[in-house]
């Protein structure tokens, strides 16, 4: 018997979002264009399915084995991911129900992509093996390649997706030739067989340096870090706005996901020279992504500079090396996804064909019709400033905390100061909002997918900034287990 | 370190390669005649007749008149990939009879050295073959391209896309061979098949000759040749890739599609018809099995030959449809019915 | 000795192809000097043993891959022209990284040994039957995701590809 049915059982929310993809795409073929809205509440259901199966197998008496000759692992840390995927990939979906329409791209495989790409996302998460964490990387970044460039008549789309997908095969060859040399180095592509052979003083030759500059700057692509962020915000602007938002949570998610598993499980005993590496690419992306955000014109753009800021927030928590810094981490990830969606539904509810809704200008006076609307984009726009008592300050706190902790104190206080940037740019657009006159007059994008999101993202929003302790806990519960 | 028999191995192998290459390199002189004779026939005319008995030295006047004749050079061609154009067709179709199996082993007389009648035993073979007789496309690409000509470069452009669709049905048959034989050896797929005509795979019913009938229009496509010759289709390119080119650097196309056919013959023998093995099995009379070899590939041969002067021309996207949702359909179908088959 | 000295020839060619490949402006000379870049790496995986990987490595990149790619070249019909798109005013920084990393590199590989472990020379050739059951046992929830990755990528090409208005 080459595999239990343990192994097969421990993958079942992988195979139903896989599966449900299959069948998904056979099913867009019996529904007429019209009524695509089918393939996303169908899309919604299979994630649903899934994060039932993920929480019932917390509950099964295999969880923290590995499985299927030591590729896959279902632990705490990646069903506490996989949730985030979740919450990121229906919050999504939900955006996307109007949007599709207005922009016609109403196509059941756009939601199928997104499935193939939460798949991905779900594998490199669990994958325990560079190799099973390689192809999982692939499959949730080809996805998105494809969705950021669907809007097919649209040039700046087509520019982002191209970019995008050249710079991520690229950075996908960088990481395979460092993972290369790991596995020439160590004789193994096991995450737990990779750190036995390193913890030998012997096999620190400087081409593990190699390696680990290597798997930092694949990494570093794809959680867009500074030096390696030139796709973000041209993919960012391009893609239909949902897509951006998706982008911005999901696979970022991902990619921190396996990057604290690849170098807190595998790459551990070399901590100290991939600590300097991540801290480079930390503090790089909060100077440069917090400097250049100021001068965007356009919001989609804005928040891509953002998010690389935020990257580096993160991947300060990576750098910390401790419990703590995994648990911060995976916190400020779910945060992220709440925040950063929810502002991104503002975007799209602004957005009424066109350049419409995406210049930072157009939410001049927003305060003073749709007070309401308003109210929503300025708790999310503190969030993502990281202002108490939203949830961006816990995550930020949690992240800082780990540092200190650490004794990286220097680095916190840098951190500190790059927040200070950030706010400027946050609430220079509450500003715009509440303290100018309108220059015309509003049009919304209504419909109840973007209601429910952003009810959800507020909720979340806040109810993490107010009582954190619970997401924490599990999050810390989750990170011991690693 | 180097010992005689090393040598004396070594030795065969050159006079092996030696051997096939000559037979391959005059291979062409009899088949232009075989051709045009065999058209001639068929169209009810006599075919060459002046040069020697029955124009059997016909072939040699044309290699006299190919040597003298002027080799003309477009005047903006890519010259570099214009000359190594022929050769890059030319390679990969003699290198596909480095795997191919003409017999078994045989004893030399007057000595005790058993002999193979094959120049390598590749455990890879068939993949090789295939490999191998997919470069053979790059001379007419660049071929196309280097003469700077609109119909050469859409000749290429059709070889290319044919070429493409094709060999996933070609790989696809041979997947169905390798299945029945168990084996990618090319040696092996013929042992397998040995002991008379009712142990051929072409009669491992049903899914012997379905698989058969894939290799054999996927081999024609392959070939470029009727009714799949769309990249020299003279009645909208000319002639195609090799418009633009005369005298030596022509007979090299001419030779590497003629020895291309050969080799595609050779194949169908070997993984469907038993390469060498005698059809009557245990009731053979003595006939040695290399003779049957020859002569399974010249029926096949004559085949391409018939089909030729026989059938119409298919359209470009009728090629296509055929590849995609025909052929590989079918294949698919047939590799699950294989399959089932031999759990 | 007769091997480092074929591989010392398939290595030397197969940089050397492979600079040609991004310094030559003809974008199909690039594709033939690609061509040869993958048969030298053929050749590499043949001294190594695999010689299914070989073949495969000449089946796929050299027969497929690369035919695609020169379909896309001349049916595009690039100019040189416009290839020159490369800023010229950033070359020096090429220029000038590019030596630094090649150093950098060098000195690694010079500087301290540097063995793969866990590896003893393959005398013997790599079965395919060997390769087979290792990717369906061992290695069989990568494949099976790769299988997924495929699909997922040929729907992205066809929805890429699909002319969506009429």
């Amino acid at each position: 018997m080459i595999f239990t049915i343990k192994d097969l059982l421990s993958i079942i929310p992988e195979l139903i979002i896989a599966g449900s993809a299959c069948v998904l795409l056979l099913v867009d073929l019996l529904i007429s264009k019209e009524r695509k809205a089918c393939m996303a509440v169908l899309s919604i259901l299979s994630v649903i399915a899934a994060g039932v199966a993920s929480y019932w197998l917390l509950g099964a008496d295999f969880m923290g084995a590995k499985s299927f000759a030591g590729m896959f692992e279902l632990d705490g840390f990646s069903t506490f991911f996989k949730f985030v995927f979740y919450t990121a990939t229906v919050l999504s979906i939900l955006l996307s129900f109007h949007y599709v329409k207005e922009e016609d791209i109403n196509l059941g495989e756009y939601y199928v992509l997104m499935l193939f790409s939460l798949s991905g996302m779900m594998v490199l998460a669990s994958g325990a093996d560079l190799l099973s964490i390689y192809v999982g990387l692939e499959l949730m970044s080809l996805p998105i390649y494809v969705l950021a460039g669907f809007l097919q008549n649209d040039v700046r789309s087509n520019e982002g997706a191209m970019k995008y997908v050249i710079l991520g095969a690229f950075s996908s060859g960088i990481l395979l030739y460092g993972i290369s040399m790991v596995y020439g180095l160590t004789g193994t592509t096991e995450l737990s067989g990779v750190a036995a052979a390193l913890s030998d003083s012997s096999v620190h030759v400087p081409a593990l340096s190699i390696a680990i500059v290597m798997m930092v700057a694949g990494f570093a692509f794809k959680v867009a870090g500074v030096p390696f962020h030139m796709w973000a915000p041209d993919a960012y602007e391009g893609a239909p706005t949902p897509i951006t938002g998706f982008m911005s949570a999901g696979p970022k998610a991902a990619a921190f996901a396996v990057m604290l598993r690849v170098f807190m499980e595998g790459l551990q005993p070399a901590y100290e020279q991939w600590m300097v590496m991540v801290g480079v690419v930390a503090v790089a992306s909060m100077a440069y992504g917090n400097f250049v955000a100021i001068s965007q014109k356009n919001i989609k753009r804005m928040l891509a500079y953002s998010s690389i800021g935020h990257a580096g927030y993160a991947l300060l928590g990576v750098m910390a090396g401790t419990e703590e810094g995994i648990a911060s981490v995976m916190f400020y990830m779910a945060v992220y996804v709440f925040m950063n969606l929810g502002a991104f539904g503002i975007i799209i509810m602004m957005r009424k064909g066109g350049q419409r809704g995406e210049l930072i200008e157009e939410y001049t006076g927003l305060a003073r019709s749709h007070r309401g609307v308003a109210l929503l984009m300025l708790i999310f726009l503190f969030s993502l400033a990281g202002i108490p008592p939203t949830a961006g300050f816990m995550g930020k706190f949690y992240i800082f905390m780990a540092l200190i902790h650490r004794g990286m104190v220097g680095l916190a206080i840098f951190a500190v100061l790059m927040s200070a940037v950030a706010a400027y740019f946050y609430i220079r657009i509450v500003m715009l909002m509440y303290m100018r006159e309108p220059a015309g007059e509003f049009e919304f994008a209504r419909s109840k997918g973007i209601y429910y999101a952003l009810f959800i993202t507020t909720v979340g929003t806040v109810l993490l900034g107010i009582c954190p302790g619970y997401l924490v806990k599990l999050a810390e519960m989750a990170s011991v287990i690693m | 370190m180097v010992d005689t028999a090393f040598i004396v191995e070594v030795i065969i192998i050159w006079i092996k390669v030696v051997v096939v290459a000559l037979v391959l390199f005059s291979m062409p002189l009899a088949l232009t005649w075989i051709e045009r004779k065999v058209a001639g026939h068929i169209q009810v005319r006599l075919g060459p007749f002046r040069v020697g008995p029955h124009g059997i030295l016909q072939a040699f006047a044309d290699m006299v008149k190919m040597l003298f004749k002027e080799d003309v050079i477009p005047d903006r061609a890519d010259r570099l990939l214009f000359k190594i154009a022929p050769l890059l067709m030319m390679v990969p179709v003699f290198a596909i009879f480095v795997a191919i199996p003409f017999g078994d082993k045989v004893t030399l007389p007057f000595t005790d050295r058993e002999l193979t009648l094959y120049i390598s035993d590749m455990n890879v073979g068939i993949i090789y073959v295939l490999a191998v007789s997919g470069l053979a496309v790059y001379g007419v690409i660049f071929g196309g391209w280097a003469s700077n000509s609109k119909y050469a470069l859409l000749g290429g452009l059709r070889s290319s896309a044919q070429m493409i669709s094709y060999e996933v049905v070609m790989t696809f048959a041979a997947v169905g061979v390798v299945m029945l034989a168990n084996s990618l050896s090319l040696v092996d797929i013929v042992r397998s098949q040995s002991g008379g005509f009712w142990h051929w795979n072409i009669l491992y019913l049903p899914v012997g000759p379905v698989w058969f009938f894939i290799f054999f229009i996927a081999g024609l496509a392959e070939l470029n040749r009727i009714p799949f010759d769309l990249p020299e289709d003279e009645g909208t390119l000319a002639a195609g890739y090799h418009v633009e080119y005369s005298g030596m650097r022509f007979a090299f196309f001419m030779l590497g599609e003629y020895v291309a056919m050969v080799s595609i013959s050779a194949l169908a023998v070997v993984l469907f018809f038993g390469g060498w093995d005698d059809p009557l099995g245990p009731f053979a009379f003595g006939i040695p099995p290399i003779l049957w070899f020859v002569a399974k590939v010249m029926v096949f041969i004559y085949i391409f030959m018939w089909i030729r002067f026989t059938l119409p021309r298919y359209r470009y996207d009728q090629l296509m449809t055929i590849g995609w949702k025909v052929l590989i359909p079918i294949s698919m179908a047939n590799v699950l019915v294989t399959g089932f088959m031999r759990i | 000795m007769a091997e480092k000295f074929f591989f010392l020839m398939f290595a030397v060619v197969a940089v050397g192809s492979a600079l040609a490949v991004i310094s030559l402006k003809n974008p199909v000379h690039s594709a033939l000097s690609l061509i040869a870049c993958l048969l030298q790496v053929a050749a590499i995986f043949v001294l190594l043993r695999s010689p299914f990987l070989a073949v495969v490595q000449v089946f796929i990149y050299v027969g497929a891959v690369m035919v695609l790619f020169l379909f896309v070249v001349l049916v595009l019909n690039i100019k040189k022209a416009q290839l020159e798109t490369f800023p010229k005013g950033r070359r020096w920084f090429a220029y000038a990284i590019v030596p630094v990393v090649g150093i950098e590199f060098l000195a690694v590989i010079f500087g301290k040994s540097f063995t793969a472990t866990g590896y003893e020379a393959a005398v013997e050739e790599v079965k395919v039957a060997t390769l087979g059951r290792a990717l369906f046992t061992e290695y069989l929830f990568p494949f099976e995701v790769v299988s997924i990755l495929l699909l997922a990528a040929m729907v992205g090409a066809i929805i890429m590809a699909k002319k969506r208005w009429d």
